[in-house]
């Protein structure tokens, strides 16, 4: 290039390209970053950010999916739903099912990521295994399940049985319909919860372990005193990723109830989540109202946000490595 | 080597460029060649199973260069999905099925279907019984859908249970113990339950016994000018009561239809009866073909009744509607629908095919051999028209509840009729 100029044509001539070249250099500096992070900027404003918005400016609707017009009514589907039995049962539902399934799923978790992180046989056979329900189809473990669970010829009240226990309706009563489908949300996500575990783990330094141990602590103290505060934000990651994931749970419980009223969550609504709730005003019945649907999923986003910033506060309270 | 990173992420951003551009294009070449083939493929949705395949085939033979794609999804799903691909604008079959509980929901809605009148469906109307024409008719005249079946009612029973129990097990004697009445039904109810073998029940769940009284109320949950009659109409209020005193007499198994312990029921024999709409003949067989030879059909209590039967439509979304129409002429026709009664169990809706001696002669050898034409065609022609509503599914879904809340001891039948008001309240509101 500069022995082009160097020939001794006109700086005219040369400056115009010369300019041009310049912008372009400086526009890719400062641009090209942009353009490449843009795709996911893009995707997400078109499939993230456009139906919150949208679903937020419906909800002040009273549209219906299947009538022609809608009128804009303020809050007034909010004031409903702060009147609604079922709302508030459903949200009821939907916590308790996520403390049953959460709270024993991620203790579970981290001992059998304690276990994994030992010198055992066949190390990667199990690591691989215990990730195996992750890959099973939902709508599959949920069926299967819903069979084990059955009353008459289900297999755990057969196994049940053979204690001497009654048969147990565990679709129809509250408490034990939350602990099957709790059972069902374990089965799936403790192995994923391990398996991050363990990565954290890996990543304390040896040195720690080896410390705790002059110092006389046993297997036991060192995973309370040195693994578990060492792995405090990963545990506040999987609260934070349990809580968004457990709020939603919609597939188990709605085919956990399998007939065609298995959008109410049971004949008592006993297990019907607020997703189903969702799900039933939006398109699980004849009504469909669009407009009360997105209230309810507005009110969703806000309770997870909430409940998401409690949990937080809650497990940041585990002491961490540093202090 | 900065400036061959420079102009290499300068290429990218030109392949990025042109990679947008050719997929934009790409999508308007794929446009064109579509529209140019002169095949066409017709696509039909549909729930359950139908029993059109063989038909599918029929008629891509005797038409050349179309042909046919069924979607079928489960009774919910299906709905669901159909209301949504309406409001949005796409993914909306050529031809849709609805149920007779959701019709009323479109009728109101006309807009989105063909008007079957431009492709010969008023020549169609002394076809079928006037109260199945007309519940496809929209307000504004507009025709949206054709009938394919009808539900009508008879009682299907295991002999073999019946015959344990010493009740009489030929239908004809059976039909005149408990033809009447419900409460003569029940009665007969109460010999089982004396003598039954042990761990079964003489009617496997509280709501199909409702379900198949409430269709056979006329009016039922909507009166003829459309308001809903729930509270107020004392048919309901009767079904309710005879199918509590089935409750308190013990003569219910209390399952949930089309729950995994109604299901291993049939498997396993643990009722004698069930209220049997046609279509139901072919679910049980699927569900118990263990069973063969140890059911049979006998009449229902109290005359005619339709419970379920469904429409075929053509959306306007549909590219190919003049064909789509054809499709579901032929659907329709009187030959698909007498072959689907065989091979299925679904009822023909059309009065001439009723009549004929094809279906009246026709018996199900897994029945019994069972007069089966005979049995569901004198139900439905002896019905009494039903009006319908936009949220008949609801108020059944919420029955439904509240009978199983009474099975399931959560609730007294007085508190569980009225939360059932109440829903049902909620439901239309």
């Amino acid at each position: 290039m500069s022995a082009l100029s160097g020939t001794g044509s006109s700086d005219k001539v040369v400056a115009a390209p010369r300019a041009r070249r310049n912008l372009l250099r400086r526009l890719d500096a400062k641009l090209s970053p942009y353009l490449f992070i843009s795709p996911f900027f893009l995707v997400f404003g078109v499939f993230g950010l456009f139906p919150l918005g949208y679903t937020a400016y419906i909800s002040l609707t009273d549209r219906n999916l299947l009538a022609p017009v809608s009128h804009f009514i303020g809050l007034h589907n909010y004031a409903l739903l702060l009147h609604d039995s079922y709302f508030w049962n459903s949200v009821e539902n939907t916590f308790a099912i996520w403390i049953l399934a959460t709270v024993p799923q991620l203790l579970l978790a981290l001992v059998i990521a304690h276990i994994l992180n030992t010198k055992l046989h066949a190390r990667t056979f199990f690591r691989m295994a215990i990730l195996l329900p992750q890959v099973t189809s939902l709508v599959a473990v949920a069926l299967i399940f819903t069979q084990l669970f059955a009353h008459d010829y289900g297999f755990v009240n057969y196994v049940f049985g053979k204690f001497g226990v009654h048969h147990i309706y565990w679709e129809s009563g509250r408490v034990s319909s939350w602990v099957a489908l709790s059972v069902m949300v374990m089965w799936r996500w403790t192995g994923y919860n391990a398996l991050i575990y363990l990565a954290a783990m890996q990543s304390i330094p040896e040195e720690l372990y080896e410390a705790a141990a002059v110092d006389g602590a046993r297997r036991f103290r060192q995973f309370i005193h040195v693994t578990v505060p060492m792995l405090r934000p990963t545990i506040i990651f999987t609260v934070i990723i349990s809580t968004i994931g457990g709020l939603q749970l919609f597939t188990e419980p709605y085919l956990f109830g399998q007939s065609t009223s298995g959008v109410t969550g049971g004949s008592n609504r006993q297990y019907q989540t607020i997703v189903m709730y969702l799900y039933e005003k939006f398109l699980g019945s004849t009504q469909f109202k669009f407009g009360y649907a997105a209230a309810i999923a507005w009110c969703l986003v806000l309770l997870i946000a909430l409940f998401g910033l409690v949990n937080y506060f809650l497990v940041s309270r585990i002491r961490s490595a540093e202090s | 080597m900065k400036s061959i990173f420079k102009r290499r992420s300068r290429l990218v951003l030109v392949v990025a460029a042109v990679a947008v551009l050719a997929t934009v294009s790409g999508l308007s070449v794929k446009g064109a060649s579509a529209a140019k083939r002169s095949n066409v493929t017709l696509t039909i949705d549909v729930f359950g199973d139908f029993g059109y395949h063989d038909l599918y085939k029929q008629y891509e033979a005797s038409h050349p260069g179309i042909t046919i794609k069924e979607d079928t999804e489960g009774y919910p799903e299906h709905h669901a999905a159909l209301a949504q691909h309406l409001a949005t604008g796409a993914g909306a079959d050529d031809i849709e099925a609805i149920e007779v509980g959701f019709i009323a929901n479109y009728t109101t809605q006309s807009r989105y279907f063909v008007d079957l009148r431009k492709y010969g469906a008023s020549k169609l109307k002394k076809r079928y019984p006037n109260w199945k024409y007309q519940q496809a008719v929209a307000h504004n005249k507009k025709v949206i859908g054709l009938g394919t079946d009808v539900g009508s009612l008879g009682i299907c029973y295991r002999t073999d249970l019946f015959k344990k129990a010493g009740l009489p097990t030929k239908p004809a004697a059976l039909g005149k113990l408990w033809g009447k009445s419900w409460s003569d039904f029940l009665a007969v109810g109460k010999r089982y339950q004396k003598h039954a073998p042990a761990g079964t029940k003489f009617i496997d769940s509280g709501s199909n016994l409702f379900n198949a009284i409430v269709a056979q109320a006329s009016p039922g949950y909507y009166s003829k000018s459309g308001k809903v009659i729930v509270k107020s109409n004392p048919q309901i209020k009767a079904a309710w009561n005879t199918t509590m005193r089935a409750i308190k007499l013990k003569q219910d198994q209390g399952l949930v239809a089309f729950h995994a312990d109604w299901n291993a029921g049939f498997k396993n024999g643990t009722f004698a009866t069930v209220t049997c709409p046609a279509w139901m003949m072919g679910y049980i067989q699927g569900q118990a073909p263990n069973a063969d030879g140890k059911w049979n059909i006998a009449d229902v209590p109290g005359g005619g009744g339709n419970w379920g039967g469904s429409f075929l439509t053509v959306t306007k979304q549909s590219q190919h509607q003049k064909e789509a129409a054809a499709l579901v002429k032929f659907l329709t026709s009187p030959k698909s629908e007498l072959y689907v009664f065989k091979h299925t169990g679904n009822l023909p809706s059309e009065v001439p095919l009723l009549k004929s001696k094809a279906v009246r002669s026709f018996r199900n050898p897994y029945f019994n051999n069972a007069p089966v034409g005979k049995i569901f065609a004198n139900s439905a022609l002896k019905l009494k028209p039903q009006p319908l509503g936009p949220h008949q599914g609801d108020f059944q879904t919420a029955s439904t509840n509240a009978i199983q809340r009474v099975e399931q001891h959560l609730q007294s039948p007085k508190a569980a009729w009225q939360q059932f008001l109440k829903d049902a309240a909620a439901a239309s509101g």
